[in-house]
């Protein structure tokens, strides 16, 4: 059988729902949280990205996985936003430039308060507002239809320079994935970025090191990767991406840099927290099967 | 000879009024401002302009970010690369999620001459009308262009317009009003009907004149606004004349054609015919020498007019 069973999938789901509140939904940012709150946060997160895909039978959990203490950080402790009103002009933006995470950014969102969390077993099904991959017109919260990979550092610039012409304190933050890098238009965007000195643009490489045909360096070499984005006139913070600590004080340290954009390299472990998931670039576009969620949802209990 | 005048200069300035009645009005380039006349707002607003360098993909994603953030982006460059060389994007950043940005590619067309085949977009309007939620325009002259631009400032969505290099003769005056979706008769006649858009037009008038001194009586119709297509004046145009010639600086494929034969097979099926690019790259030349070699001139319409007019009969 490939689909988990229907009634066992929503129960883990609906148990995880069981949360205590962390957005007052009205203000604009997430009740103060220790880390270890958070930790506990990502952990219910890689739980709906496996319920999420394990139920649809398709989509992309192992570039999720890897991003979960990104996204955490950001949506639980950096961006002010305000979940009951996703489109509040001075917001500050999450722009998912690898649209195949959407289950990681849609499980966030949840999390948030942006929709409910029951809506995630819906993924990828037809009439679902929880598309393949992210669409802007149809999910509350998300910015950019993304999935064509490569577009989304490009259009965080021009949401920045939107904000510099109207005087708007927010800052944008952008995910890409190291094997979306390949893509020509992200060093197009690398370098406009920093010669329109767009200083409160933070772009976050989630590098696990994969991508679908395996290991970056094997596919189309990157490295030197951090050397490429100082080059390109980048400031450049690398940090263990699955320690919210240096995520966080990475995001800090982002908002002192003036003149010029800042890229944080996030070392990831794709399909991280699922022992058979890590490392294996079969789950890049594979999702588990039901025994397979099983026994993730045991892993991440 | 009419008048003559460049649709790309009227763009140009035209930018600069909007620009001084709406400060959300930003324009985007990638490096050809002297060429698309962005350059008139470059100075006069030079921070609400946005060079991009020779990065077109780049270009259109960032105008899509700025879209998504309130403001009215214009972005420019050739018709060749615009939407050719950042197809993906325009798809993706643009017409999926609906953006209300702008695309004016000046350069459309075998018209731009003797820099060749890399330079001639003969295929934009194809690429740009296959995708959902653009409106296509493809101005007539000068005065027509500088109310395309108005109106597409003025409504929300993604807009495409389409411009040609050289000075195009005056089909207009100051009095013309554009009514976006509507088809405009220039002539009205009772054998055929020729359907043009862009530099066509002042061709298929020619043409219509020619014609009419060995009696055959043309209407003309201005189908500038190509997508979404006014299905009505093409349906009337059929019932009233009987047959049908389109002409297009484009190929045969994708364009104005391919519309209107959709629109009257499946309404009100006449003969027609099609002046447009055969299916082939033309070459380096004079822009007249060009529209000549590759049957883009008054007399290919009144020859497409005269087959079509037999068909009609027989």
């Amino acid at each position: 059988m490939l689909l988990p069973e229907e009634g066992k999938a929503q129960s883990t789901t609906s148990a995880d729902s069981m949360k205590t509140e962390v957005f007052s939904l009205s203000t604009a940012k997430a009740k103060s949280l220790s880390i270890e709150e958070m930790k506990a946060i990502a952990k219910r997160l890689r739980r709906y990205i496996i319920s999420m895909t394990g139920k649809a039978g398709s989509g992309h959990p192992g570039g999720s996985l890897s991003a979960v203490e990104i996204v955490t950080a950001l949506y639980f402790r950096i961006l002010r936003h305000k979940p009951a009103e996703p489109q509040w002009a001075d917001r500050d933006r999450f722009i998912l430039s690898k649209g195949h995470a959407a289950p990681l950014l849609y499980a966030a969102l949840a999390e948030c308060g942006y929709f409910p969390i029951d809506e995630l077993l819906t993924l990828r099904q037809l009439d679902s507002c929880l598309q393949g991959h992210t669409d802007c017109t149809v999910t509350p919260g998300v910015e950019m239809s993304a999935g064509a990979l490569g577009q989304g550092l490009s259009f965080a610039i021009g949401v920045t320079l939107a904000g510099r012409l109207n005087s708007q304190k927010y800052r944008v933050y952008v995910l890409l994935g190291d094997g979306e890098c390949d893509e020509g238009q992200v060093w197009e965007a690398a370098m406009a970025a920093a010669h329109f000195k767009v200083d409160n643009l933070v772009a976050i490489v989630d590098n696990n090191g994969q991508q679908i045909d395996g290991w970056n360096r094997d596919v189309m070499n990157l490295d030197p990767f951090n050397k490429k984005w100082q080059a390109f006139g980048w400031q450049v913070i690398e940090v263990d991406g699955h320690d919210l600590t240096q995520l966080i004080d990475a995001f800090e340290q982002a908002k002192q840099v003036k003149g010029k954009p800042t890229v944080i390299i996030a070392h990831t472990i794709k399909g991280k927290g699922v022992s058979f998931m890590e490392n294996n670039p079969d789950f890049h576009g594979k999702a588990p099967n039901a025994e397979q969620v099983e026994i993730a949802l045991k892993e991440l209990e | 000879m009419p008048k003559e005048a460049s649709t790309r200069e009227a763009y140009g300035k035209t930018l600069v009024e909007l620009g001084r009645e709406n400060p959300d009005i930003v324009v985007l380039d990638a490096d050809l401002s002297r060429s698309t006349m962005t350059h008139f707002f470059a100075s006069e607003f030079p921070n609400r302009f946005f060079d991009c360098g020779i990065a077109e993909q780049n270009m259109v994603s960032i105008a899509a970010g700025l879209a998504a953030s309130g403001k009215i982006p214009f972005a420019s460059t050739f018709a060749v690369f615009l939407p050719g060389r950042c197809f993906d994007q325009v798809r993706m950043s643009i017409a999926q999620p609906g953006f209300n940005v702008k695309l004016v590619a000046t350069h459309g067309g075998i018209s731009i001459g003797e820099d060749g085949t890399s330079h001639q977009a003969v295929e934009d309007l194809a690429l740009i009308g296959s995708l959902p939620g653009f409106t296509v325009i493809v101005p007539a002259d000068a005065i027509e262009t500088v109310q395309a631009v108005k109106v597409a400032a003025a409504n929300y969505g993604p807009f495409y317009i389409r411009l040609c290099r050289p000075k195009i003769p005056l089909v207009y005056n100051e009095s013309y009003r554009f009514n976006l979706g509507k088809a405009v008769s220039m002539r009205q006649g009772k054998d055929a009907t020729i359907i043009a858009i862009g530099l066509m037009v002042a061709a298929a008038l020619e043409a219509a004149d020619n014609l009419k001194q060995e009696g055959i009586d043309c209407s003309v119709l201005n189908m500038s606004t190509l997508k979404p297509i006014d299905k009505a004046a093409i349906i009337k145009a059929a019932t009233d004349t009987g047959a049908i010639v389109t002409a297009e600086e484009h190929l045969a494929h994708g364009g104005l054609g391919s519309e209107v034969a959709q629109v009257v097979a499946r309404h009100h099926s006449v003969p027609m015919e099609f002046v447009a690019i055969k299916d082939t790259y033309a070459k380096s030349g004079k822009p007249a020498e060009l529209l000549q070699r590759y049957g883009l001139t008054a007399k290919d319409i009144e020859q497409a007019v005269r087959s079509v007019v037999k068909k009609k009969v027989s």
